[in-house]
């Protein structure tokens, strides 16, 4: 491989990419991190007056997206807005801050990789959380993100690693939701479903992991009861078992007096704060990376490439296939308890078909067998959502047609195929270190 | 005491006999050949062998075990290798991951270790890679241990099929054909390929092939299948001579004239 020495075209006529992204090649995730900082001091200290300068009524909250259709006229100015505040300071501090920036990641990396990685991770979380802070919307538009990130990642692990096509997501996410919606309901609330708070209201917050887990716990068991008969044999019954569940699940809920029937349940405590939310999904990221990358989680590659030769190489493909099931559907329902009490109102008809649409659209927009893939699926779908949002329905037709390009041009989804290394994204990024590939 | 023995094995597809009565002993160490017209039921063997199908009738016995019924998952781990006729590679894994993964039934740290990333876990996987990459070197493939399986040439394939059934540390090696459509030179290499295993590893292989000579060459043992039944067995030099074998092969007017 190293003898092949690299080619590199003149200059004036590589492609734009990398012209553009050349220099900051050296720039490692921590100026970036830096700069954003400072976008959004920026935007603390300017964001009003700035906005009112290029002629907008208030801040942009999503970056202008929103506006582009509800009032194309003003989106210039959000335009503006966005490489004023946004990008001339990340830009900037990507730029001058490089240098030093490698120092600090280095040092950073000397006292450990999960030091830095966890560093660098709360870095990322007070941007985004002075970012949200700007605006209700903007936060709870965060947290739908962050909790489809789950979503997603737990889906691609059956319909991407594994290769099997599950529909009993939004199923999952239902039991997880009402699993953990009943436990907060019923201990720390007074509600007219359950009657007096069992416990003390001021323990809620801390014992609401317990609730979130139970909530998990309950969806891994519903996929249990699909896992024994799909997993028997081979082929399609994936699908259609799981499908039928969905189905199951939505009118078992929607009959069930005890949990407010089609009415559903309301209410629930605010525990799902933004920190908690990113906690929980950065957990479910790591974990679920985790998995994926030890030879145990590509066993579940094996199985969707060939399963005759996964069990004659010693691979236990029901045992895994079953794992790999309830370990998806458990964070599907750790993802419903957290939707549960950010909404604060759950009914069955939340958990539909629609539901799924969204989850599959996300997982096949982002790319299959990928975390990378699902975090960009269920963060761009989530911006495109909002963009689409004054066309109300027919956003319904979008983004289909959107899904339909991206398959016909790239029939695995945007970036398939890539898994995640903490260590190597907070890397430092000298030239010197690694002659890194264009 | 032979390693596998195969005892009045007999097997139904619906109503089709398949394999009937079919007994073989190998011996650890030893290179045996498993020859027969296209249909006589070799392929069917092996799976009958390595609990793919579970035979009607008759038992397997792997190093004085019984294994009929045993799923394929639990017979392989018990150190029974095999490849197959029609490649069956990962396409989405690199060649690594390929040699890697058979060592799935060995990894003690479980499912914790696999969602925590525990220093278990780091150490094992480690270790798991040291191995698959000194079995990579073996086969003169270590350089391409990145690469997709569906970016190698047909030979490399065949080398790669052959290293993950080696990284089950087998006792017996079962190949199926492994040298359909190769060219000569391709041919020669697979041959020493094959005595090295048999030498270095000291595994015993029980080998499906098609072509006569590269059997009698290689082989310690031949036996041979025509229409599901064992007709004859015995050294290449008996085999070669034996006018069922050639009546098998080459038809009974080649037998009289």
């Amino acid at each position: 491989m190293r003898a092949i020495s690299p080619i590199t075209p003149p200059a004036g006529k590589r492609p734009l990419r990398c012209r553009i992204f050349d220099p900051f090649r050296e720039t490692p995730l921590l100026a970036w991190l830096f700069g954003a900082g400072l976008a959004v001091l920026l935007e603390h200290l300017l964001g009003e007056s700035f906005a009112a300068l290029v002629g907008l009524a208030k801040v942009p909250v999503l970056f202008g997206l929103m506006i582009i259709l509800s009032k194309p006229l003003l989106f210039p100015g959000a335009l503006l807005y966005v490489a004023v505040i946004y990008l001339l300071p990340l830009v900037t501090v990507a730029l001058l801050l490089a240098r030093p920036a490698n120092t600090a990641a280095a040092a950073l990396l000397r006292l450990g990789p999960a030091v830095s990685v966890l560093f660098h991770l709360a870095l990322f979380y007070a941007v985004l959380h002075f970012w949200a802070e700007i605006s209700g919307y903007r936060e709870m538009t965060v947290k739908f993100t962050l909790i489809a990130v789950l979503l997603t990642l737990s889906l691609n692990l059956i319909n991407g690693y594994m290769g099997e096509f599950s529909c009993s997501h939004p199923g999952f996410m239902a039991l997880g939701a009402y699993g953990a919606s009943i436990f907060s309901l019923s201990l720390f609330v007074n509600d007219p479903l359950f009657g007096k708070a069992l416990l003390p209201a001021f323990l809620g917050p801390w014992l609401f992991p317990l609730g979130l887990v139970g909530g998990g716990l309950l969806a891994a068991l519903g996929a249990l009861l699909i896992a024994i008969p799909s997993f028997k044999t081979r082929g399609d019954y994936l699908a259609i078992i799981s499908l039928a569940f969905l189905f199951i699940v939505k009118s078992l809920l929607e009959n069930l007096p005890f949990v407010g029937g089609p009415r559903g349940m309301g209410s629930q405590p605010d525990y799902a704060s933004l920190p908690v939310v990113f906690a929980w999904t950065a957990m479910g990221v790591w974990i679920m990376n985790n998995y994926v990358r030890s030879t145990l989680g590509r066993s579940l590659n094996a199985i969707r490439d060939d399963e005759a030769a996964a069990e004659a190489m010693s691979v236990n493909t029901r045992h895994t296939k079953m794992t790999a099931f309830m370990f998806a559907a458990f964070w599907a329902g750790v993802a419903g308890g957290l939707f549960a009490h950010m909404m604060r109102f759950i009914n069955p008809a939340t958990f539909g078909v629609q539901r799924l649409a969204e989850m599959l659209a996300m997982v096949y927009f982002g790319g299959l067998n990928s975390v990378y893939g699902s975090i960009v699926g269920a963060v761009s779908l989530n911006l495109l959502g909002e963009v689409l949002r004054p066309l109300e329905l027919f956003k319904w037709i979008f983004i289909p047609l959107l899904l339909i390009l991206v398959m016909i041009f790239r029939p695995t989804g945007l970036l398939a195929f890539r898994d995640f290394d903490a260590v190597r994204l907070v890397q430092p990024r000298s030239r010197d270190r690694q002659g890194g590939a264009p | 005491m032979s390693l596998l023995r195969v005892e009045g094995m007999s097997h139904f597809f619906g109503g089709l006999r398949a394999v009937h009565d079919v007994s073989l002993a190998i011996e650890p160490g030893r290179l045996h050949g498993l020859i027969g017209p296209n249909g006589a039921g070799k392929t069917t063997i092996f799976n009958l062998i390595t609990g793919v199908y579970i035979p009607t009738g008759g038992r397997v016995l792997f190093g004085g075990e019984e294994i009929t019924g045993l799923p394929p998952h639990r017979i392989a781990a018990r150190g029974l290798g095999r490849t197959f006729q029609d490649l069956k590679l990962w396409r989405h894994m690199t060649v690594l991951d390929h040699v890697r993964m058979a060592r799935y039934a060995t990894i003690g740290y479980g499912l914790f270790g696999a969602f925590f990333s525990t220093p278990r876990r780091k150490r094992e996987e480690e270790e798991i890679e040291a191995q698959a990459r000194r079995l990579l070197a073996m086969f003169d493939i270590e350089g391409l241990a990145g690469q997709l399986v569906t970016n190698l040439p047909y030979g490399v394939q065949r080398r790669v099929e052959m290293a993950r059934a080696l990284a089950l540390e087998p006792k017996l090696l079962l190949l199926d054909e492994p040298t359909v459509g190769m060219t000569p030179e391709e041919l020669n290499q697979m041959m020493e390929l094959i005595r090295r295993i048999n030498d270095e590893f000291g595994v015993a292989i029980l080998l499906i092939e098609h072509r006569l000579k590269m059997v009698m060459e290689l082989c310690d043992r031949v036996s041979v299948l025509v229409f599901g039944e064992v007709i004859a067995e015995g050294s290449p030099a008996e085999i070669r001579g034996d006018p069922r074998v050639i009546e098998a092969y080459l038809g009974r007017d080649a037998v009289a004239a």
